[in-house]
Order: C-alpha cells, then structure tokens, then sequence
C-alpha cells in the first residue's frame, strides 16, 4: 500500500546473487545499446546511400526500427523478467488490433 | 476517535463529493449524472416517438427531428449506458476481489469528471445554436456538411468524455492485475469481475480509433484539414472505418458487464454455483477478441467488395458461437436450482429471450448478401434495440435493484421493483417488435415521417404506444428510490441473504476503507464458501493494521473543467476574436492543475489501528 521497496530491508536478500545478476543485466544492456547505435548508423548509410533502390530502402529500415523497438521493450525495459506477463499480453493484443487496421486500410480503403 | 461518522450539512456534502476519490461515492456520481442522462435521452425518444406515432406529424420539424435522433443515440450510448456500467463497475469490483480501492483513486475521479464535463458540453449545443444532426455515428460525408456548431459540439464533446473513460478503463485494468485479495487467483474471480476486466481491455484498445476519428474531424471542422473532404483528395469511408473499429467493440464494452451482472443474479438467485464458470470466462474472452475482427458487418454497403464483406460476415455469425455458450450457461444454472423470483432475477430470466432475439436478428444481418435489403431499414434499429434495451437496459434496471442495498444501505420496494419490470417487458416488446416487420415492409431508419396509406401507420402507432409503458416504468422506478430513500431502512451485509462473492461478507455500505483486513479468498464463491463452514465473515489474510488511505482533491474537477473551457475556445476561435484566448486560457487551467498536481507530493493519511478498534464496539459508524 505506502510505498515499500519489497527487497528492502529485508535480511534474506542474496546480496551476491543481486550483484552478479545486475552485472549481467549491464552487459546486455550495453551490448544492445551499441547494437542500437550500429542500427542507427545503417540507417542513415541505407538512405543516404544512392545505390538502393526506395523499393529496398523503406522495407529495409521499417524491419530496423522493429528490431530496435524489440530491444527498447526487451533490454531496457524489462519486459524479458518475471512479472511482466500482464503488460506483454496487453502490449501484443495492442499490436495485433493496431495491425488489423493498418491490414484494413491498406487493403479495402486505399488499395 | 472516528470524525467521520459526524452528519454533515449538504455544503459539506456537496465538497465532498466534488473531491472525493472514494470509488463508492464515484459509483455514486456515476449513478446520478448517468441516471439524468438516461431520463434526457428518453425524453428524446418520447419526443421521436410522438412525431412517428401518426403519418405526416409536424411534432417537430425535420431539421429538429435530425437534432432529437442524434441526441438520443449520443447520449443513450455514451452518456447513459456506459456511465451507468461504470457506476456498477466502481461500486461492485473493488469490492469483489478485496481491495480497499482501485488503483489509482485520483484518476478514478477525475475520468468521472471528464465525462462529466464532456456531457455537459454535448448538451449545451441545445442552447448554443442547435444540437449534432448527423446521427450517433456522425458520418464525415453528412457531418462535413452541418452547418451550425453542433457536429463540432458533438465532437470535442466526445472527445473530452471518452478521455474520461479511458482513463477509467485503464484504472480498472490494474486494479484487476495487482490488487485482488491474497488467495484470490484469476480463476476464482467472479464473474462480474471478469467482465469489468475484458471491458476494460476493449476500452483500452477501442478508444483510440475514436480519439483519432474525433481528432480528424475536429481538424476538418475547425483547423481547415482535409482528411474527410473528397474535393481534396480526402476520404470519408476513413471516417466509418475508424467509428466502427470503435463503434463495435463500443457494443461489446457495453453488453458485457451486463452479462457479468447477469451471471451474478443467476448465481445468486438460483442458489448455485455458476455453471460451466471457465467455459463462461472463456466465452467473455473470445467475444473481447473476436469484437476486433467485425466492425466492417455496419459498412457491408459501402462497397468494400465481395471478398471482405465475405470475411466479416463469416467472422461476426462467429461470435454467435461463445453468445451462445454463454445463454446455455445461465439456462444450465438455473437448471435444479431452487429459484427465488426477486426483481433482479426476473429481469435476468427475461433477458435470455429478449436478447437471443436480438442475437438471431444479429446474425440475419451478418448475411452481407441479405444485409443490402435490412440495412438502413427500421429492422437493424430493431436489432439493436432488442440487444441494447433487453440486454444492457434490462442488466441496468436489475444491477441497480441488485446492489442498490449494497450502494446505499437501503433495499428498492420489491412490488414496485416488480411493477417496473412488468410494464417495462410489456413496453419494450410492444414498441421494438413490430419494429422488425417495419424495416422489412420498407420503412428506413431516419426518417421523420412517412405518408399515410402506406402501410406504416398502425406499426408505428403501436410502436409509439408501447413507448409510453416504458415511460411509466421508468417513473414507477423513481418513485421508489424516493421512497426507499425517504424510509431510509438499513438492512444487514447480505440483504439477499444468498450472497456469494466477497461483497457482501462486508457492511452496506461499507465503511470507506472497505475491508478492516483483507479476506482470505479459498476458491469461487468465496463468501459462500465461508457461509457453507457456517462461518458468518471472511477469515482474515492479515492482522490487523494501520489503512494507508489516499486525500481528497479538487484537481481533478479543475483539470476537466479546463478542457471544457476549452472545447469552447476551439470552437468559436475561428468566427471570433477571443475564442483563441479562451482555447489558451482553458488548456493553462488544464495544465496549471496538472502541474500543481505533479509539484505537490500528497501521501495520503493513515487510518490507525485503534481507531478501526473502536470502530468494533460502535457498530453503527458508517462512512
Ligand atoms: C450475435 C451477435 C450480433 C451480431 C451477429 C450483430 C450483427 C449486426 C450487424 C450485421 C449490424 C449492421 C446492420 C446494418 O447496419 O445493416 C448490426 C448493427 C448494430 N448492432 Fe449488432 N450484432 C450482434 C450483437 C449486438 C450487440 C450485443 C449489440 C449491443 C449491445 C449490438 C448493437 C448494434 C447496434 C447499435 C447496431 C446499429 C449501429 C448503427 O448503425 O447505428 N449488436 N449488428
Ligand atoms: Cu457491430
């Protein structure tokens, strides 16, 4: 209810265990935000360069974007540890109801 | 010692609810703002009903009639039933899975408020130069096209109303998730509980397709965009796309609770547990989901070809299948039970027909082929009457005789609550019965008259008698919540006496803190489960301890009232000089009250343990 940290305080917390847990999730952490940035980088060389055709170009950094979505949600926002069932089923369902409609659109509206 | 068991004078009432955060007394408001709705668009439909009951009425004329049937489908749906759903959502859930409140009670009221406001602000369009005449679905290529202020009304009306009650789907959705009382797994939550929570889903994903329709058009009206305007390369069909990838769900938000609030009276008044409990939560589901997946059954005549109209026609006859499952379930619960015919539990043995009915004609429409000869004929207006009125109305009238001694402390007069529902059966079936033969006769929907000597008159006559029974009910029904109120008996915990789930282990009403100590929740049914042991209260999960309660606040009005001064700055900014200012001046009340909000830290207070001591020996303090 107040605002208590369950692990806090409490005497039966691995200290060790946390530590090396947390130097683990640093690792990821890192290694996905460089990923990010190489990403990022192809990116802008797939667009600025003049050699790929737009037919390659937005196809290919629409799945970039996914992919750096995917670690956003996974890597930075935890969505990979215990706990998070809820929000993923909700995060899914939303994509799915959101790809409907695009399918729709881009299907009987506009095509 | 407890300060709140003092009576206070009608100002301090007054503030109270003004800046409450209780979920009760916000199941409360929206009780008393939905119910005034409710009366509002039945007048209306009183009003329509006059004009059609002979042939070449001039009751009102047909600019004013276009106002009347925009109103009352508007307001029936977004200002009455769904407030109405949420009164019982706020009053019942948090008390079904043993919380002491919903997650985040400062939210809770300012989406109260927001509808509220949002209400309002649809409503004044009747004295600000006339209300929205393009239908309840507004439709871009008629709405582009209304000349005076009233789409505009209607839209910014909707806009700020539905932020409220995304927010308050939201708030429940985490309510659900983390605070059910310890024991209390998914699969041992009632079924009411279930509904408020796929409810709630839906609100979650169906309301952004409309924020973003309402944003466009509000664009197109007011901001000169041109996403609906055809001559600019625009696109109108975007519009019904968007309102009805909204629109169904909406449909769905609205008749589950009602089947939750069914699946308790059923339970209750059958003195039985719920048959088939999983198969009926994953009907609830299924139909959430499959709601997503049939909006396009309303635009089969748009043109969208053979092959879509196809799938959606084959995806919404689906969702007749878990319906269906669910109609045997009540039938299978009722089966050997030993039935007490209570007011709640004849309105739920009425509903199974009415609302089958409904279903059946739901599916004759689902026939894309067949769809061409029903649709905009007073069949569908049929239909939706059937599944509206005999399913959510019906649930309404019932869940408030229901949880009325829970709400108030007091119980409805059963002979009148009987009487209502006579009358209103009768009514309701008299005026939407004939209704099906008119549509197939050929009379459209929409029209504010038709000539004689076509075959029209005695079905409409018939039709607008039966609307008078209804009337009558209606009133019958205020009469007794006067006189319930004015004799102002109090009745016990469990005023029904077969009571299952966990509120009604507590007082009525229950004390603001809800639960001295949370309940210990060992399987369905929780409540009975302890009674059958012959245990009179729930078995604690925890000693009892200081109550973390939160404050009241005023913000949440503010915050509202800012976006409604607002509405009318964006409004009136392009014909005037000061509308602009007004837009500002409203949205730096929005922001100033969020800001004030987010600088100043408010922890609550704490309820201590000897005073919820005391509270023991004085049994008759009440909050
Ligand atoms: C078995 C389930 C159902 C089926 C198969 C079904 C099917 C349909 C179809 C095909 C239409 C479009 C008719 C037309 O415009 O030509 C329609 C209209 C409508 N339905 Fe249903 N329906 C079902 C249940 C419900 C329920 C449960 C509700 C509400 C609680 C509902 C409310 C409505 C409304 C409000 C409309 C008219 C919307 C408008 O044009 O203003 N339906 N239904
Ligand atoms: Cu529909």
């Amino acid at each position: 209810m107040a605002n208590q940290q369950p692990s806090s305080g409490n005497p039966r917390v691995d200290v060790e265990y946390r530590r090396k847990k947390s130097a683990e999730e640093m690792r990821y952490q890192i290694v996905s935000f460089a990923l990010m940035i190489f990403l990022t980088l192809v990116a802008f060389v797939a667009v600025g360069y003049d050699g790929f055709s737009d037919w390659f170009t937005v196809p290919f950094i629409l799945l970039l974007a996914v992919i750096q979505v995917i670690f956003q949600l996974y890597y930075f926002m935890h969505m990979s540890h215990k706990g998070h069932e809820a929000p993923a089923l909700f995060l899914y369902s939303g994509v799915v109801v959101g790809a409907v409609t695009i399918l729709a659109f881009t299907t009987i509206i506009w095509w | 010692m407890s300060t709140y068991a003092q009576k206070k004078g009608f100002g301090a009432t007054l503030w109270d609810y003004l800046t409450t955060v209780d979920h009760k007394k916000i199941a409360i408001l929206y009780l008393i703002a939905g119910g005034f709705f409710f009366i509002l668009g039945g007048l209306e439909a009183l009003f329509i009903r006059i004009q059609l009951a002979v042939p070449n009425n001039d009751f009102v004329s047909a600019g004013f009639y276009n106002e009347i049937l925009t109103m009352h489908g508007t307001t029936m749906i977004f200002l009455a039933a769904m407030p109405l759903v949420f009164a019982f959502m706020n009053a019942v859930m948090p008390l079904q899975i043993g919380a002491r409140d919903v997650a985040f009670p400062f939210l809770n009221s300012l989406g109260f408020w927001l509808f509220f406001f949002g209400g309002v602000f649809l409503n004044l369009s009747w004295f600000l130069g006339g209300a929205p005449d393009a239908g309840w679905t507004s439709y871009a290529s008629l709405a582009m096209a209304s000349e005076t202020h009233g789409i505009d009304f209607y839209a910014l009306g909707l806009q700020i109303s539905g932020a409220g009650t995304l927010i308050g789907g939201i708030n429940f959705l985490v309510t659900i998730i983390n605070m059910r009382a310890p024991g209390m797994t998914y699969m041992r939550m009632p079924m009411f509980t279930w509904a408020t929570f796929v409810t709630s889903a839906l609100i979650l994903f169906a309301f952004p397709p409309l924020t973003v329709g309402l944003f466009l058009m509000i664009f197109d009206r007011m901001f000169g965009s041109n996403f609906f305007d055809v001559a600019n390369g625009g696109n109108t069909i975007i519009w019904e796309h968007l309102f009805w990838i909204f629109g169904h769900p909406e449909v769905y938000i609205l008749i589950l609770p009602a089947f939750g609030i069914f699946s308790e009276i059923f339970a209750i008044f059958s003195r039985k547990r719920l048959f088939g409990y999983s198969s009926m939560v994953f009907a609830t589901v299924l139909i959430g989901f499959l709601g997503f997946m049939v909006w396009a059954h309303h635009m089969f005549t748009t043109g969208l070809g053979p092959i879509a109209n196809a799938i959606f026609a084959v995806a919404t006859m689906a969702i007749a299948v878990p319906t269906g499952i669910k109609i045997f379930n009540w039938m299978f619960t009722m089966w050997g039970g030993s039935i007490k015919f209570t007011t709640p539990m004849l309105w739920a043995v009425a509903f199974i027909p009415s609302f089958v009915a409904g279903g059946v004609t739901g599916v004759m429409l689902a026939s894309a082929a067949a769809d061409y000869q029903y649709h905009d004929s007073y069949f569908v207006v049929a239909h939706f009457h059937y599944v509206i009125v005999g399913g959510v109305v019906f649930a309404l009238f019932a869940g408030a005789h229901l949880y009325w001694p829970k709400m108030f402390g007091t119980m409805l007069n059963e002979t009148l609550g009987k009487v209502t529902f006579w009358l209103f059966l009768f009514g309701f079936h008299l005026t939407f019965f004939i209704q099906h033969f008119l549509g197939l006769m050929g009379m459209p929907r929409r029209i504010f008259t038709f000539l004689p000597g076509q075959g029209l008159a005695t079905g409409n006559l018939i039709s607008s008698i039966g609307a008078i029974f209804m009337a009558i009910a209606t009133i019958v029904l205020l009469i007794n919540v006067i006189m319930t109120q004015v004799k102002n008996e109090k009745v016990g915990n469990d005023p029904w006496g077969d009571g299952r789930t966990l509120e009604w282990a507590i007082s009525s009403p229950p004390p603001f803190y809800n639960f001295k100590q949370l309940p210990l929740v060992r399987g369905l049914d929780a409540y009975w489960l302890e009674k059958m042991e012959g245990k009179k209260e729930m078995t604690p999960a925890e000693p009892l301890g200081d109550i973390h309660m939160p404050n009241n606040s005023f913000v949440p009005f503010v915050i509202s009232l800012g976006l409604f001064i607002a509405a009318f700055g964006a409004m009136y900014r392009a014909d005037t000089s000061w509308g602009l200012l007004v837009l500002i001046l409203g949205m730096a009340v929005t922001l100033g009250a969020m800001f004030v909000r987010s600088i100043k830290d408010d922890h609550g207070f704490h309820i201590h343990k000897e005073d919820l001591m005391d509270d023991d020996n004085d049994k008759g303090a009440k909050a």
